[in-house]
């Protein structure tokens, strides 16, 4: 026995209704009803942080809520970073710094940068990996993201 | 990976929340910040017919001041607004210096203050916090309201004093004395994982600078957070010296009858554990003695 509810939610600026059962998680509704798949899921448990977006402008992750929780939310995803064919600062930085190889926890990633940049515009390098200790990268290798984040904030990289 | 069915509700107030967790009691499980139930659900460790998402419960999120000096938190505050609060870390900055110790930003977005004590992990910081501090949790169910005090509230492995008709409404922390000094320590496998053990320590001393009365609890090592009474009772009359806290130290080494399991062997937590010990009541003296009577 499942109840389904309808659901509006603003993602990356547009506006979408949706009825959806109460048991599918916000990660699973962005990919498989609004077809948004560049959020990734890895663990589905909330430990790699490959699903993070935001919610109402905070770094949350997208496998950890239901998609009925964000009724009436503005949500922002990895689609919704860059301006056409125009990068996001932060996407340029991650290509500049071969801050991806396989690319899956990127969006992770991204997010979770995007939401700390914004609260901390000018971060040390402490502080930038303390801000993604909760996302996990499998082959690339934290320092070139690391220098990727610092690059978007402006800060010289070697 | 995916939850199971389950009906659903998000009511919009307390008393609706409570009709609902009167009618469906032990079939339903309280959805807030979601950080453990929603792994839960997706592992299907647990899969309840109805749940009750109290996100919208607004009056739930508060944060405030009482004029004693004591601090009123609602079940539903997030972590994170706790650990931003000037509130918190003016009068009770045990609870701030433990908040960015809880998982990682993106869950304490979402995370909420009874979320974590009503789940009650034995790892998990806040019910140690909240048992050092002689904390107290109010729980309401249709019938009315009780208050809980942290000792009788934790009753084992993710098992608390809560009602399957109640719902934990608000955690009370007694205003700090003077001439206290807290710490908490812990030892993780990664920054923001669950700790393998975990210390939390009280002192308060006397104009000598003498402890006269301490807390010591070990989270992580056991089915629950505990005090270490044996440990507790050898530091008073004790001050701040080397050999002092060694033996304090060697008291909860011995005292702890932690399990093995694929994070670290019981012995292993036994010896961090009288370690850990030894380094937070140095903090606990030292921010204790900066305090003026």
């Amino acid at each position: 026995m499942s109840s389904k509810h309808t659901i509006t939610v603003t993602v990356n600026g547009k506006s979408y209704e949706r009825l959806v059962e109460a048991r599918v998680t916000l990660a699973d509704f962005l990919r498989n009803e609004l077809d948004l798949t560049g959020t990734h899921l890895g663990c589905e448990h909330g430990v790699c942080g490959a699903c993070t977006i935001l919610l109402n402008g905070e770094a949350v992750r997208s496998c950890s809520l239901l998609a009925v929780q964000a009724d009436g939310a503005e949500l922002l995803t990895v689609e919704g970073l860059a301006r056409g064919a125009e990068l996001h600062p932060l996407q340029q930085a991650f290509q500049d710094q071969h801050a991806l190889q396989c690319g899956f926890c990127t969006p992770g990633f991204l997010m979770t940068a995007y939401a700390f940049l914004k609260e901390r515009p000018k971060p040390t390098e402490t502080e930038v990996r303390e801000a993604i200790s909760g996302n996990l990268c499998r082959c690339t290798g934290y320092l070139p993201i690391v220098k990727a984040i610092l690059q978007a904030a402006g800060k010289t990289t070697t | 990976m995916k939850p199971a069915p389950f009906e659903y509700f998000a009511p919009q107030a307390i008393d609706e929340a409570l009709k609902l967790l009167q009618k469906y009691g032990e079939e339903a499980k309280v959805l807030a910040g979601g950080q453990s139930l929603m792994p839960l659900l997706s592992l299907r460790l647990a899969r309840p017919a109805v749940i009750i998402d109290i996100n919208r419960l607004r009056d739930l999120a508060f944060i405030r001041s009482e004029p004693d000096g004591g601090l009123r938190i609602g079940a539903l505050a997030r972590q994170r607004a706790v650990e931003r609060s000037g509130q918190v870390a003016t009068q009770c900055p045990l609870i701030a210096a433990a908040m960015p110790l809880i998982g990682h930003f993106q869950i304490r977005n979402r995370g909420t203050i009874g979320g974590s004590l009503a789940h009650a992990d034995p790892a998990a910081e806040l019910p140690a916090v909240s048992l050092t501090l002689e904390a107290e949790f109010v729980v309401r169910s249709t019938r009315g309201e009780r208050a809980i005090a942290a000792k009788d509230f934790f009753l084992g492995y993710m098992t608390t004093a809560i009602e399957p008709s109640e719902l934990l409404t608000e955690i009370r922390i007694p205003a700090t004395r003077p001439r206290v000094g807290w710490a908490i320590e812990e030892v993780a496998r990664r920054r923001g994982d669950f700790a393998m053990v975990g210390v939390v320590t009280l002192v308060e001393l006397n104009g000598n600078d003498t402890c006269q009365n301490s807390r010591i609890v070990v989270f992580g090592a056991g089915e629950k957070p505990e005090r270490v009474a044996r440990a507790e009772r050898l530091l008073c009359g004790k001050r701040t010296d080397e050999h002092a806290l060694a033996e304090v130290a060697k008291a909860v080494t011995e005292d702890l009858d932690p399990v093995s399991d694929v994070h670290a062997s019981a012995e292993y937590r036994k010896e961090v554990g009288g370690v850990l010990t030894r380094r937070a009541l140095q903090n606990a003296f030292k921010r204790a003695q900066k305090e003026t009577a």
